[in-house]
């Protein structure tokens, strides 16, 4: 079955089909191309929250997955984010869950939080 | 707080600040149920804040009388109550030859009133107000007239009440009134309390109250009214509170600068089914627009940075209700206060509490009644060299947390330890006018929020925008 | 009274990016005043990535993107203050600010930026009908919130605009458990960028309704529902086409205003960005007073913020050295059909400028057309664009040599490619 969808590569928002086979269609350049065959077939995103943080200044420190993970991931990963508390400091980069969710991301901290 | 009182005053408008405000003269136990979570919530707020100079009511009714004595109360007032207060003087603007010969009908009206006027030229408008329609016939001016922060107003006139010895409490809605062994037993939804002598002063419930009592022959009917608040984009876009000619619903749409020298436009009028509605909609609001660029056509509208509408209790009678019950000599009804109430209301709580209540308890003055409140600081008006000596004593004055109106720390705080304390986002937003700027609160909200939550002991997630139960936070995220 | 080279009115991407041009121009003495508790401004609370593709060529957060820019400015050791609220500047440079540690001060500087970013257009702004409970909050607002503080504003949501905080937001408050009902946009075409209408709505399900807006706000203490209708080509609700949402928050998310009062109270003439008109170095028409970042005109990515809070941070240098050059070309610019504004405002052309960098956007979404430059009435650049959308800032540089005359007016337009 064919999958349309919408370009985030440029301001042109190319409406793309993708069919069974991969070919993709609506596309005005390679970039489309590629951006259509990844969403489809293992589409992937960068998940940003906050964790608990036992700081004098901030009751809630950023984090990120260091890479994007797959797409059907995000709530496992949410919840594990969510049972997760640390204390400062805390440095950006800092892994703070490692692998989470079995994803091979790691979970690492945004922001420097110091006391 | 004892269960037996002289007095209980239901409802803390602007009347009941002013009953309680005079009444606190007395040696009288005195205590004020309001429902809402501060006082000065209902119609009080949400008005045109004039201090109408008593042109307009006929002659001879209640109206006239208490708007006339209440102005000329108003200079001596505000200054003993540290209120906003611009006595800027107001126009009735006439736009062609017809309505000016309307001018002279008001005119009269305000010699027999006892208001002084003095009626101007289409050209002599134009020199004081160059940014109104060129088509101007004439205007007549009444120099009394004013500009009023009506929060302060209230709030002040009940924190003088307090310091003076008066009870309040908020949050409470009366529910019944009877009789108990010859005084009255007021229930609300949370307590009771019994008195010998009670005032109603609820306002838009007003009728609702009063038939708690006995049946009454008058009832109160919401009137709505639809405002827009434009920025502060200058001093002198106006230079007095200008009206159109008054009609049959009331003295039109106005625009005028508010005491804090932002823009006002509005209200309309119509009568609504639900004395709660306080909502506003697009068309009523587009036909204030035109009729507003009628009078004053370079309105700058792009400055709007609020609407909100309030609702007026029109009385049944036409006049103001300020009397007995018929059958209960020591139930007194303060009802109907619409336009010209806000004006009214410290002669009306003179009224009240000398002339109805003092001689029904034969009570008799305090020698050490204090007629002023602490007074509030402002280090915005002040010079800069005095600010910087205050400020220095008082270093929270200069943590500036409200970008729009640059209102400190230190002034929040002022508000949220008063012998009547701000505890709500709207109350600190009334009182010092953090949140009432261009950006509605975006900059500043949070932090008042935590400094609500600090004073009160409460969780931030308990801290209440306006109305009960009106919470801002829902939970933790984590 | 105390003496600064240049003072920095905010610490956010642009004051900070600004602070350092300067100084590695050669001026040090310089001085950042923060309103707030931290530096970086509003990357404090955008915690979302996508931030630095052009500045670091990496995908950053906000606080990692606005770190680097601090430690940027700590590394130099210029002086800042937090918690440091400026109340007036004027006409000869001496800026007052007001902090719990300074009190009240007042500095008198040779040069000062303007950098004080932006405020959200709220409820009160945009008159939405109906009740006025509490949960309407800007998204902006219940961001920070969320990510600052910690804490969830509701719990079932609805959004007015797709403006990308509101976007942003969506996905923020699904991921943290609320469920959105959905986003309603006024115009016929989306606000946000593609990017975020994909990875913040159509991953979660959550509808965008075109060409609708919100007429009723229900709910006295808190909002209890919301209604929405579907509206006309005039942006007029149609009778019929109510549709009711049980809710107890609704975020606005209906445009960003540059936050220049202390400027606009000089009476510096008013860009259509409703920041001040600069010319191209970001100077405004009193001289060593400049401007950049969200303050000048609202931006679609931070990384042009930077941008140009070194062209206003090098300029500025230049200025207080005595080398800014001045000039007795003067070039005004409009924003011409299809176009919102333009900026620089005007162009005082110097020998040494070899290219006028031009940031505007586009009124509406179009395909097909060219965006054209003319100088007093006569085309002298004509750029073609497949497609050309509002939520993008165009940046165009035009080469020096092409300006054949030193005054007069710029316009900036569009014009459709005629299809043969």
């Amino acid at each position: 079955m064919a999958t349309t969808l919408t370009c985030i590569i440029c301001p042109n928002g190319c409406q793309l089909t993708v069919d069974d086979d991969l070919n993709v269609t609506g596309n005005k350049c390679l970039r489309g191309v590629e951006y259509g065959k990844q969403e489809v077939t293992d589409p992937r995103r960068t998940v940003t929250s906050t964790v608990k943080i036992a700081s004098k200044q901030l009751r809630v420190c950023p984090v990120k997955t260091n890479v994007a993970i797959p797409k059907n991931m995000i709530f496992k990963v949410m919840e594990i984010v969510n049972q997760t508390s640390i204390v400062p400091p805390v440095y950006i980069g800092e892994v703070i869950v490692k692998d989470i969710a079995g994803t091979g991301a790691d979970l690492v901290s945004t922001r420097e939080v110091l006391d | 707080m004892g269960a037996m009182k002289d007095v209980i005053i239901i409802g803390a408008g602007a009347i009941g600040c002013f009953v309680a405000r005079y009444l606190s003269a007395y040696r009288l136990k005195t205590l004020v149920i309001e429902r809402e979570p501060d006082v000065g919530d209902g119609t009080s707020k949400a008005n045109s804040a004039i201090v109408h100079s008593g042109d307009d009511p006929v002659p001879g009714t209640k109206k006239a009388r208490f708007n006339v004595e209440g102005n000329r109360m108003f200079p001596q007032l505000c200054e003993e109550l540290d209120v906003e207060f611009e006595q800027v003087g107001s126009m009735n603007v006439a736009l062609d030859e017809k309505q000016r010969e309307k001018l002279f009908v008001l005119e009269e009206r305000a010699k027999q009133n006892g208001v002084p006027t003095k009626m101007l030229t289409g050209e002599e408008v134009l020199a004081m107000e160059p940014n109104i329609n060129k088509c101007v016939t004439g205007a007549l001016l009444c120099p009394t007239a004013g500009v009023v922060n009506p929060f302060e107003l209230t709030a002040h006139a009940m924190e003088n009440a307090l310091d003076n010895g008066v009870e309040l409490v908020l949050r409470e809605s009366v529910v019944s009134i009877s009789k108990k062994d010859g005084h009255f037993l007021v229930k609300t939804n949370k307590n009771e309390y019994e008195a010998e002598v009670v005032v109603n002063c609820a306002g838009l419930f007003a009728e609702e109250i009063a038939k708690m009592v006995e049946p009454i022959d008058w009832y109160i009917r919401p009137r709505k009214g639809e405002y827009y608040v434009l920025d502060h984009f200058g001093k002198g876009f106006v230079n007095h509170v200008l009206f159109p000619l008054p009609s049959e619903k009331g003295k039109g749409i106005l625009v005028t600068m508010t005491s804090a020298w932002n823009y006002l436009v509005g209200p309309s009028s119509e009568f609504v089914d639900d004395k709660e509605d306080m909502s506003t909609d697009s068309p009523t609001l587009a036909d204030v627009k035109a009729q507003a660029l009628n009078m004053v056509p370079s309105i700058p509208f792009n400055q709007q940075i609020r609407i909100f509408a309030g609702c007026r209790a029109t009385p049944s009678t036409g006049d103001f209700i300020i009397e007995p019950a018929k059958s209960e000599p020591k139930f007194i009804n303060v009802a109907g206060i619409e336009s010209p109430g806000l004006v009214s209301s410290p002669a009306i709580g003179r009224y009240v509490a000398d002339e109805l209540v003092a001689p029904i308890l034969k009570a008799k003055k305090k020698d050490n009644w204090n007629p002023r409140i602490k007074p509030y600081v402002h280090p915005l008006k002040m010079d800069i060299e005095e600010r910087k000596a205050f400020v220095k004593d008082h270093p929270e004055y200069g943590a500036i947390i409200c970008n729009c109106e640059q209102v400190s720390i230190g002034e929040i705080n002022d508000v949220l330890s008063r012998s009547l304390p701000a505890t709500t986002i709207r109350a600190v937003r009334k009182r010092t006018r953090a949140g009432f700027g261009k950006c509605q609160g975006g900059f500043c909200q949070s932090q008042v929020l935590w400094l609500i939550a600090k004073a009160t002991g409460k969780s931030p997630m308990e801290i209440e925008y306006e109305h009960e139960g009106s919470i801002i936070l829902e939970r933790e995220s984590k | 009274m105390e003496r600064r080279d240049l003072v920095i009115i905010g610490g956010g991407s642009a004051g900070l990016s600004a602070a350092v041009a300067a100084y590695d121009k050669g001026v040090k003495d310089i001085l950042i005043l923060e309103r707030i508790a931290f530096l970086g401004g509003i990357l404090n609370q955008c915690i979302h990535n996508g931030f630095g593709l052009h500045e670091f060529n990496e995908e950053l957060t906000g606080p990692e993107f606005l770190t680097r820019f601090v430690k940027q400015v700590e590394e130099r050791h210029i002086d800042y203050k937090l918690n440091a609220f400026v109340t007036d500047i004027s006409k000869d440079k001496v800026v007052t600010y007001s902090s719990a540690e300074d009190g009240v001060t007042q500095i008198q500087a040779k040069a000062i930026i303007m950098a004080a970013g932006c405020y959200e257009r709220n409820a009160g702004a945009i008159g939405i009908p109906g009740d006025r409970p509490s949960g309407v909050v800007t998204a902006g607002q219940a961001q920070l919130f969320l990510n600052d503080y910690g804490y969830m504003v509701g719990k079932r949501v609805f959004i007015l605009g797709s403006g990308d905080i509101g976007l942003i937001m969506a996905r923020r408050m699904t991921l943290e458990g609320a469920k959105v009902l959905g986003v309603a946009e006024l115009m016929p075409y989306s606000n946000g960028l593609n990017r975020n209408i994909q990875q913040c709505l159509k991953d979660f399900d959550i509808p965008l309704y075109l060409s609708h807006t919100v007429t009723k706000t229900i709910g006295r203490s808190r909002l209890e529902a919301i209604e929405i209708s579907e509206v006309d080509s005039s942006f007029r609700p149609i009778k019929g086409t109510e549709k009711r949402f049980e809710v107890d928050t609704l975020l606005l998310s209906v445009g960003l205003i540059p936050n220049n009062g202390l400027l606009d109270n000089l009476g510096i003439p008013q860009s259509r960005s409703r920041g001040s008109v600069v010319n191209q170095k970001m100077e405004t028409e009193i001289e060593g007073i400049f401007s950049c970042g969200n303050v000048l005109h609202v931006h679609d990515l931070v990384d042009y913020v930077v941008a140009e809070g070194r062209v206003a941070g090098e300029a500025a240098a230049e200025y207080i050295e005595g080398k800014l050059k001045k000039s007795d070309s003067l070039i005004l610019t409009e924003a011409g059909e299809g176009v919102g504004y333009v900026v620089p405002g005007r162009i005082e052309l110097t020998d040494e400028d070899e290219k006028i960098t031009f940031k505007f956007r586009v009124r509406k979404p179009m395909k097909n057309v060219y965006i054209v430059f003319s100088l007093n009435g006569i085309p002298f650049k004509k750029i073609y664009k497949q497609a050309i959308i509002p939520s993008e800032m165009e940046i165009v540089n035009i080469p020096r040599n092409l300006l054949v005359s030193n005054q007069g007016k710029i316009v900036v337009s569009t014009e459709p490619k005629e299809v043969k």
